[in-house]
């Protein structure tokens, strides 16, 4: 069953009076009981992507300029407030980087998972400490009795990410969105984290938006990979497919860049230059200038292939989607 | 003979003091020694709070250590003060970690470099602006990128400039304070590939601190693993990564998320937090989260010796 789906999305930002692309035409899709990474540089749209499944972007200066999102069976995009507002209750559960700052640091973390437990419908007011206390346990907090007590400052960084987590399940969603979960955290934490992340998808059926630009946590976890550069979605396979046989030469570069236990005698290959910025775009693909593959096919005919338009999203093998002029 | 020996270096904060009560200490740094050779990089991890960052500030001495040694090139410069300090600055440098912090967003690069070179040289202007070419075209950018300010550049080439900065005075050795944990992996892989570079044209020396063991094992020779203000593991960066004795290391290396699905391994995953250094447990330190751990670790503090057989390598555990 198909719990996310979104088509041919383009989402555009006004900046000094112009309307900038932050995504284009991507297109993806979430099942039941699912882990699907989106991994990408900074500033290449993940965010923004995954801040528009539940269209918590300000409009203006956010635009939703082509596509669709379906959640749910809904569609997004055409949902009235009060829709929306149910969307978020009971749907779409969301964790973010920075937990200390995605917390309020003048109320007492219980009270705050309490908040969310109460906005859904069929809550009842009288067993919400119990509720609460159940929920801590279930994201692995010791002693919840206690806990729900302490203000965010008193917690470490990996127990505030562990609340965080109860309040994304408080409204029991269908689907989580993980925004680059473990960044702020310690390795040994992040294991811990995303080991709760499985867990909890496992015993839930939930399924998973993971944002991540750690391409180690991608192979650990997900089913299927999305990866996005400079707000076009690349290539999309699944994980053990996309790790073995990539096909875009940017996953390629990307995969090639990560430093791996073991191989350190091997020099780390890098990518000549940096993301084009939203306001200077190329015309044509946007990894044109950095790419390896369109510096061997350099003869006149397919450099201006790639310089002057955009590949299609084409599938090259079942399952295994790419945009690229060349890759087969 | 070593570039820099550390002996028995112990960083203390003092707390808030009480009527009556002792004088109570955050012993963020406890007893650390090691040596670094010249053109040598000596990699440093551990998780946040275990004291790694306050170490790499105490040999730039921008903290104070309560005790120890520190000498680079026969001289220690844990002692020294006022003008000596300042003269002695020239042979050590840091690069930090936030490419977004550690620049004035109000000077030039020009004016950035500049200043060091002012302070620490006795070129005259000509001189220092060939000397601030020379350097800019090292780490990778151009002449024009003088002229302009922090934020006209990007993450990768603001840690370029801080990195040239560092470079500017000829220091013997850099401590390079997590200089890519801000970055993404790409850009990662590109300031990797240019402290080596510069490592191999320069003979500088490194000490890398940062808590991704894949990268310090790929950038460093030899490794570092501390806990709680102690060094829990030291050897050559194989030794350490491909043969980890003490569970801590162990632990370390397990949890980094591999990228081959087949050789993902069972995680050993490190119950609770680092414990606070203000109330660290009895005994080893680390003995509430190893899952080794036995009666005599309650009790006893493991000292630092050598693995049998590999004189280089050393644990604090008694399992060895």
């Amino acid at each position: 069953m198909t719990i996310v789906d979104v088509n041919k999305l383009s989402i555009e930002f006004k900046v000094d009076g112009q309307w900038l692309p932050a995504v284009n035409n991507i297109s993806f899709d979430v099942k039941k009981g699912e882990i699907v990474a989106l991994v990408g540089e900074s500033g290449c749209g993940k965010s923004v992507t995954c801040m528009a499944l539940a269209r918590l972007l300000p409009e203006p200066p956010a635009r939703y300029a082509s596509g669709e999102i379906m959640l749910h069976g809904k569609s997004v995009l055409t949902l009235k407030n009060r829709e929306l507002r149910d969307i978020r209750r009971h749907h779409i559960g969301y964790i973010f980087q920075e937990p200390s700052v995605s917390l309020n640091p003048v109320f007492r973390v219980g009270d705050q998972i309490a908040e969310a437990v109460l906005l859904r419908k069929d809550a009842s007011s009288s067993d919400v400490k119990n509720e609460v206390i159940e929920l801590l346990d279930q994201v692995g907090i010791s002693d919840p009795e206690k806990r729900i007590k302490s203000y965010p400052h008193q917690l470490s960084g990996g127990m505030q990410q562990r609340i965080m987590i109860a309040m994304a399940l408080a409204g029991k969603p269908d689907i989580l969105v993980a925004d680059e979960p473990t960044t702020a955290l310690d390795v040994t934490i992040q294991a811990q984290i995303l080991d709760l992340l499985c867990e909890i998808r496992e015993k839930r059926d939930m399924s998973i938006i993971l944002v991540t630009h750690n391409l180690g946590i991608v192979a650990d976890m997900a089913d299927r990979v999305v990866v996005m550069y400079a707000g076009h979605t690349v290539e999309s396979a699944n994980t053990d497919e996309l790790m073995k046989n990539p096909k875009h030469p940017y996953t390629q570069a990307l995969l090639s860049a990560v430093p791996k236990l073991g191989h350190s005698d091997e020099k780390l290959t890098t990518i000549p230059g940096t993301v084009p910025s939203p306001a200077n775009y190329p015309d044509g693909c946007r990894f044109f200038g950095r790419c390896a593959l369109a510096e061997k096919m350099i003869k006149s005919e397919s450099e201006l292939l790639c310089e002057k338009s955009v590949p299609d999203w084409r599938e090259i093998k079942k399952g295994h989607f790419c945009r690229c002029h060349y890759s087969q | 003979m070593p570039l820099l020996t550390v002996e028995n270096l112990k960083t203390w904060y003092p707390m808030k003091k009480e009527w009556f009560k002792p004088q109570e200490f955050l012993k963020a740094v406890d007893g650390v020694s090691f040596t670094l050779d010249k053109a040598e990089t000596v990699g440093l991890v551990g998780e946040s709070g275990c004291g790694k960052s306050t170490l790499g500030r105490t040999l730039v001495r921008l903290e104070n250590p309560v005790a120890g040694d520190v000498t680079i090139n026969g001289e220690d410069i844990a002692k020294l003060k006022g003008n000596a300090l300042r003269k002695a600055r020239g042979e050590f440098q840091i690069i930090f970690q936030d490419p977004y912090g550690s620049l004035n967003p109000r000077m030039s690069v020009l004016r950035t470099l500049d200043e060091v070179l002012a302070l620490h040289t006795n070129l005259d202007k000509q001189g220092r602006y060939m000397r601030m070419l020379e350097l800019i075209v090292m780490v990778g950018l151009k002449e024009e990128h003088l002229h302009r300010y922090p934020h006209q550049f990007s993450g990768g080439q603001r840690q370029r400039i801080g990195i040239a900065r560092a470079l500017a005075v000829e220091p013997e050795f850099i401590v390079a304070d997590e200089p890519v944990s801000a970055l993404d992996v790409s850009v990662q892989a590109q300031i990797i590939n240019l402290l080596i570079d510069i490592q191999e044209k320069t003979g500088i020396s490194f000490l890398f601190i940062a808590h991704d063991l894949a990268v310090v094992e790929h950038i460093s020779h030899r490794i570092l693993v501390m806990y709680l203000g102690r060094i829990v593991e030291s050897g050559s960066s194989s030794a350490v990564c491909k043969n980890a004795k003490h569970p801590y290391t162990q632990a370390l290396l397990s949890a980094v998320p591999t990228l081959d699905p087949e050789t993902r391994k069972k995680r050993i995953v490190l119950p609770g937090d680092v414990p606070s250094p203000l109330n660290p447990p009895s005994g080893c330190p680390f003995h509430p989260r190893c899952h080794q751990a036995m009666e005599k670790c309650k009790t006893e503090v493991p000292a630092l010796k050598s693995v049998k057989g590999s004189p280089d390598h050393q644990t604090a555990c008694f399992l060895e």
